[in-house]
């Protein structure tokens, strides 16, 4: 393998494609958006280029802190509830036989096939008051008479973790795959409880895979528009939502493109905020 | 009963049996290699006595007293792994603190006795640095500190010294040794190093599919091997399949002139190389041919065709320096050097 920088034009070719094919996909979308962002809106459903900040300035509302601080505490509880089940559940599949392993992965991917909207109104019948599990749990003898868990949070929570769970699977498996089972076993063998061990050493020695897959699942559940809609009452709108209602139902496009910048900006400085505490541990680090 | 008791120990994993009704003793601080091929089953057994398997069968007692059921955390051991397992997001003092931060003990003892380990493993002053920043060597050393933190009743290592060189490994050896002897600490050591084995032990356990071989000093596992397999395990044997004669033994090179054989006149015979006379007319009883000379510096080892028999013979570099590739020689095998085993290998 080549291992010096790049001399020649000729030689940034391979890299060519997937640049261009970025530049033409992203880059060249979030432009237009950026620029439609600062757009007037004209009445009757389209906009005309000209430079005004009046679509940011529509963010200086309580309504609209409600619903930013709503989506991002919604974004970080399904993380952190994807990491609480996902840590574990990884750990565990790691120490399972190589059959067990690869049924439990191919599951997960199964999950993945599965689109947002299949999910959404199938954990809607699910949670309903009619056919839901409640009816299960009656029959049980745990509850005395069904109840509708959905529309309502808990709903849109457990959308948003059934499918953000396989993504967080698949991120920490490697990770945890590798890790050496005698550190825990050293750890054990130094006095260490097994529950205390691996709170002990085996999360802190997996912090930076645990830190990314939280940012990606916190990003995931950042976009999600279409299970907050199924699962949720008006007040579990997140700003996706908002995005889509206003740029499909409203054909307000440069409020929605404001709404969709904002967006891709107080993620990336809560990306980079995590990024840079991680960073700070000094002792042990690579 | 004080020292370590394994009682009839047997480990299955379904239909494979690792470790197969071995029973050991061993004496309150003796120094004892678990020595065998991989897959021998040594580790599982070193396993099972940390508290990191259960066996399957059999008693486990430390001190008189059963901890087949008590767990790895609570069996106060000290254990140095493989793959050393130094905790990567903890500075070298935190590592060897841990056990002793896990008991509770307050910060000013912790450092003192951090301070006082990285001594005795000839480390000072590196508490505050990371792994990363140390040798394969100085790893070892703060792995070692880590297992000896608590003042453990039971030191184990299994396979310590096999990632460094040579030479590094030489030294581990006999600074281990030291170490442990100066400390007085029951220590067991896994190994597939016969010469590690040897030299740094007071007693060795061979081990073969599960089963101990021959448990006993080196000398003695050296000289008076229980089994073919021990012989051929522990440095080189040349193993020679005899039967009975007038003289005493004979196999198709020549004769061991009163050599004793068991009744049944069939015999497997094992002599070590260093103990075999050659000398270069034919007088000796076993005559043979060079086929190959190695230089080692210290002895030159010579490999000879006696019959149908290959046979190796180490000697004295300057006695024979006529010796060359093609020449006959004549051998004389000892017969106080030599090892009888019955014709099924048995002794």
């Amino acid at each position: 393998m080549r291992r010096s920088p790049p001399q020649r034009l000729a030689d940034y070719l391979p890299i060519a494609f997937p640049a261009g094919m970025l530049g033409l996909f992203f880059v060249i979308p979030f432009g237009i958006m950026v620029a439609i962002s600062v757009f007037k809106r004209v009445q009757g459903g389209f906009y005309e280029p000209s430079f005004t900040l009046a679509n940011y300035a529509r963010f200086l509302t309580p309504f609209f802190g409600e619903v930013l601080s709503f989506s991002l505490g919604l974004a970080a509880l399904v993380s952190a509830l994807c990491l609480l089940i996902g840590v574990p559940f990884t750990y565990m599949l790691t120490r399972l036989g190589r059959r067990a392993q690869v049924f439990w992965l191919i599951a997960l991917l199964g999950v993945l096939s599965l689109s947002e909207v299949i999910i959404g109104f199938a954990w809607s019948t699910l949670l309903s008051r009619t056919a839901g599990l409640s009816n299960l749990f009656v029959w049980l003898g745990l509850m005395e008479k069904p109840e509708a868990w959905a529309p309502g949070l808990g709903a849109v929570l457990t959308g948003l973790v059934y499918q953000a769970f396989p993504y967080t699977v698949l991120v920490l498996y490697p990770a945890f795959s590798r890790l050496d089972p005698s550190l825990m076993e050293a750890a054990r063998t130094l006095g260490c409880s097994p529950r205390r061990a691996f709170l002990n050493v085996v999360l802190p020695v997996m912090r930076k895979t645990l830190l990314a897959t939280f940012i990606i699942v916190f990003i995931f559940a950042l976009g999600a528009y279409l299970l907050p809609q199924i699962l949720g009452r008006p007040q579990h709108w997140t700003l996706s939502v908002l995005v889509t209602d206003q740029a499909i139902y409203q054909s307000n496009m440069p409020f929605a493109a404001a709404m969709a910048v904002f967006l891709v900006i107080a993620s990336l400085l809560l990306v980079g905020l995590s990024v840079l505490i991680s960073g700070r541990k000094g002792i042990g680090e690579q | 009963m004080s020292g370590l008791q394994l009682i009839d120990i047997t480990k299955r994993y379904g239909a494979v049996t690792a470790v197969d009704g071995i029973s050991l003793d061993v004496d309150d601080g003796t120094f004892v290699c678990l020595l065998g091929p991989s897959g021998c089953g040594k580790t599982t057994l070193l396993r099972m006595i940390a508290g990191l398997e259960d066996p399957t069968a059999g008693e486990i007692r430390l001190q008189g007293d059963r901890i087949n059921e008590t767990p790895a955390h609570k069996r106060n051991l000290g254990m140095v792994f493989q793959s050393l397992a130094l905790f990567p997001h903890l500075s070298i003092g935190e590592n060897i603190s841990y056990p002793l931060r896990i008991r509770g003990t307050n910060r000013a003892d912790c450092e003192a006795r951090v301070r006082e380990l990285l001594d005795m493993v000839q480390l000072p002053g590196v508490e505050n640095r990371a792994i990363t920043q140390l040798s394969g060597g100085q790893r070892q050393r703060v792995a070692i500190a880590r297992a000896l933190a608590v003042s453990p009743q039971l030191f184990l290592l299994d396979e310590p010294l096999s990632a460094l060189d040579a030479k590094l490994r030489e030294a581990m050896q006999v600074e281990l040794r030291q170490l442990q002897q100066r400390l007085g600490i029951t220590t067991i050591v896994v190994t597939h190093d016969q010469r590690e084995a040897m030299s740094m032990s007071d007693q060795i356990v061979v081990m073969s599919n599960g089963k101990v071989e021959q448990m006993a000093t080196p000398i003695e596992a050296y000289k008076r091997p229980a089994s073919p397999f021990v012989a051929d395990f522990l440095g080189q044997a040349n193993l020679i399949r005899v039967r009975g004669s007038e003289a005493g033994a004979a196999f198709s090179g020549g004769h061991i002139p009163g050599l004793a054989l068991p009744d049944s006149g069939q015999a497997l015979v094992s002599i070590r190389p260093e103990d075999i006379i050659v000398t270069a007319d034919e007088s000796g009883p076993v005559k043979a041919g060079i086929v190959f000379i190695r230089e080692m510096g210290s002895t030159i080892e010579i490999h000879l065709d006696a019959g149908n028999e290959r046979i190796i013979a180490l000697a004295p570099p300057k006695s024979h320096c006529d010796l060359r590739v093609g020449s006959s020689v004549s051998l004389t095998l000892p017969p106080e050097a030599c090892v009888v085993f019955g014709a099924d290998g048995a002794s």
